[in-house]
């Protein structure tokens, strides 16, 4: 059967999945895709740099947050900023790390589900704050941390964030998620309550918290596995007492 | 009307300056390793934010080629920049104390009341946020507060921040770039009709009058494509226009909120498994200095497959027995 839609175009698909799949500069890869795409559907020279110039205009938005909150953030780094979070988190003996991050998953989760977006984000809190208490609790319980240790925290706390974030905000109903679904739907011809959308999510943002969670819950026991030192919180709290003695 | 103290174009200024000012010390540079190349980096991403709107598109997309070859030539890179040493940095901590904390929290704490209050904000006829996008301009007003704020308590100039702001820049190279040549590429994508042919593809050879094949095709489609475009809400109209709405509530009489709801978040598993979700996974592990690119990623599959799972089960017993 013929296709009533020109399949050239599949080819950007392509270039984006081998670019990645050979690990080429992913810079490189999405500029090669973009003219590839353009050039597949029969664009010119001009008409592929005007469609990549203006695609680049429009989106200025997504680098804005990002942009904006750097000098904040860097000069108080300057200042220790981490050193103290790092210091902070310690004084609570009792906190795990799977413990700090599951508490920032949910706060992440529920502040999105009611529309918080902006409390968080991984300029804001992961870098300066998150990820150097979780960082400071696991040093507070095992001693320093090999680099690969330390990298793998940093990454479970961006992927706190993220996570929490994503099944959070869908549930928000003023959220651009459930408004484009609702209209889209409209738009085909079967009208939905933005609310019932909403609540439709419930069940897998719930099953999405229990999951990361549960992931994030045995950080705790393979850093002890792996570092030794105490894995539960009355452990720690003898060895505290051992080390005090 | 976008007639608003923090508009959308007032921020842009604001960042093109931070950029430039990244540009103009780069180019200054003699010690820098990648000298030329790095300055016209960020020398040409300060245009496209201070004067984007002057400028022919054509301009700009020979421009964003360059950058991507430049990057790609790995001509981009940090400059020297000098670190206290680490007991600096704790001596430093000590002054301070949990006043530290103050600026980091301002940022969002400011957004969010400025988000609450920006609707009674008025200033003879000028509002206080965008009209269009009042998230992101609020977040952009609390950094400028919070950096009053950071400089009055660390008695430092915002020659400083911006001198700080330039290392955070430096540590995140191309990265920070990626989000919107990846959000450039799904509007060419979409003005090139990738949509229609991927739609066209998985409706014309696959079964799709097996439920649970339909359901799976729907749930895993969502998840696949927006690993493939970065970006849940790209993949939403194709995956439910070519397969959502005619296949699992045309015949199958699925609940249309219920497959919507999942469906999406179905594309949001996929965001946590994609590169191409470069602002949420490729720019955090720079941020945080892993050299694995991929280790956000890594962290989050698991996650991310499990509730896929979920959702296919889920969506298939939620359709109406026949």
């Amino acid at each position: 059967m013929a296709p009533d839609v020109s399949l050239w175009p599949l080819i950007g698909v392509a270039v984006i999945i081998a670019g990645f799949v050979l690990r080429f500069n992913p810079m490189i890869v999405v500029i090669g895709a973009a003219i590839a795409t353009a050039c597949a559907a029969g664009f010119g020279p001009v008409a592929t740099l005007t469609a990549i110039g203006s695609g680049f205009l429009k989106t200025r938005n997504l680098t804005l947050a990002i942009i904006l909150p750097l000098a904040t953030i860097g000069l108080i780094e300057r200042h220790g900023l981490r050193q103290h979070a790092q210091a902070w988190i310690q004084r609570f003996r009792h906190a795990t790390v799977g413990q700090l991050l599951i508490i920032y998953l949910a706060v992440r989760e529920g502040l999105a589900a009611v529309g918080l977006t902006a409390l968080g984000g991984h300029v804001q809190m992961v870098r300066p704050l998150i990820a150097p208490m979780a960082e400071g609790a696991a040093e507070a319980r095992h001693g320093s941390l090999p680099d690969k240790v330390r990298w793998r925290l940093r990454a479970m706390a961006a992927s706190a964030d993220n996570v929490g974030l994503f099944f959070g905000e869908d549930i928000f109903v003023a959220f651009g998620a459930v408004v484009l679904i609702t209209t889209f739907l409209h738009e085909a011809g079967i009208d939905v309550e933005p609310l019932h959308v909403a609540l439709w999510g419930i069940p897998t943002a719930a099953v999405a918290f229990v999951v990361h969670a549960w992931r994030l819950h045995r950080i705790d026991a393979a850093l002890a596995r792996e570092l030794g030192g105490k894995a539960s919180a009355d452990d720690a709290t003898v060895a505290t007492k051992e080390a005090a003695a | 009307m976008n007639n608003a103290i923090f508009s959308l174009a007032h921020l842009y200024v604001l960042a093109g300056l931070v950029l430039a000012f990244v540009a103009v010390t780069t180019a200054l540079d003699r010690n820098h390793p990648r000298r030329f190349g790095s300055a016209f980096f960020w020398g040409f991403y300060a245009l496209v934010f201070l004067a984007g709107d002057l400028l022919p598109p054509a301009w700009i997309g020979a421009g964003v080629v360059a950058m991507a070859v430049i990057a790609g030539l790995r001509r981009v890179a940090p400059g020297p920049h000098e670190t206290p040493a680490l007991a600096d940095y704790v001596a430093r901590a000590q002054r301070l104390g949990n006043k530290l904390f103050l600026p980091a929290l301002a940022i969002p704490g400011v957004a969010v009341v400025a988000t609450l209050l920006a609707k009674q904000a008025n200033f003879g006829g000028v509002g206080l946020l965008d009209k269009g996008n009042p998230t992101l301009a609020a977040v952009g007003m609390a950094s400028v507060v919070a950096l009053a704020l950071a400089c009055w308590l660390a008695r430092e100039t915002p020659a400083q921040g911006l001198r700080e702001a330039r290392r955070l820049v430096d540590a995140m190279g191309w990265a920070l770039v990626l989000p919107q040549m990846l959000a450039m590429l799904g509007l060419v994508f979409s003005d090139a009709g990738v949509g229609k042919a991927v739609a066209w593809v998985t409706t014309h050879y696959i079964a799709m009058d097996v439920r649970f094949v339909a359901v799976a095709v729907y749930v895993l489609g969502m998840a696949l494509f927006t690993v493939i475009m970065g970006n849940g809400f790209a993949a939403f109209p194709v995956m439910t226009g070519g397969v959502g709405v005619p296949v699992l509530v045309g015949m199958f009489h699925a609940n249309p909120a219920s497959m919507a709801a999942i469906g999406m978040f179905s594309g949001y598993c996929g965001t946590l498994m994609t590169p191409m979700a470069a602002n949420f996974n490729i720019v955090p592990a720079a941020l945080l200095e892993l050299p694995d690119k991929n280790a956000v990623i890594r962290a989050q599959w698991p996650t991310a497959v499990s509730v896929l799972v979920v959702n296919v089960f889920l969506l298939y017993f939620l359709l109406p027995r026949p």
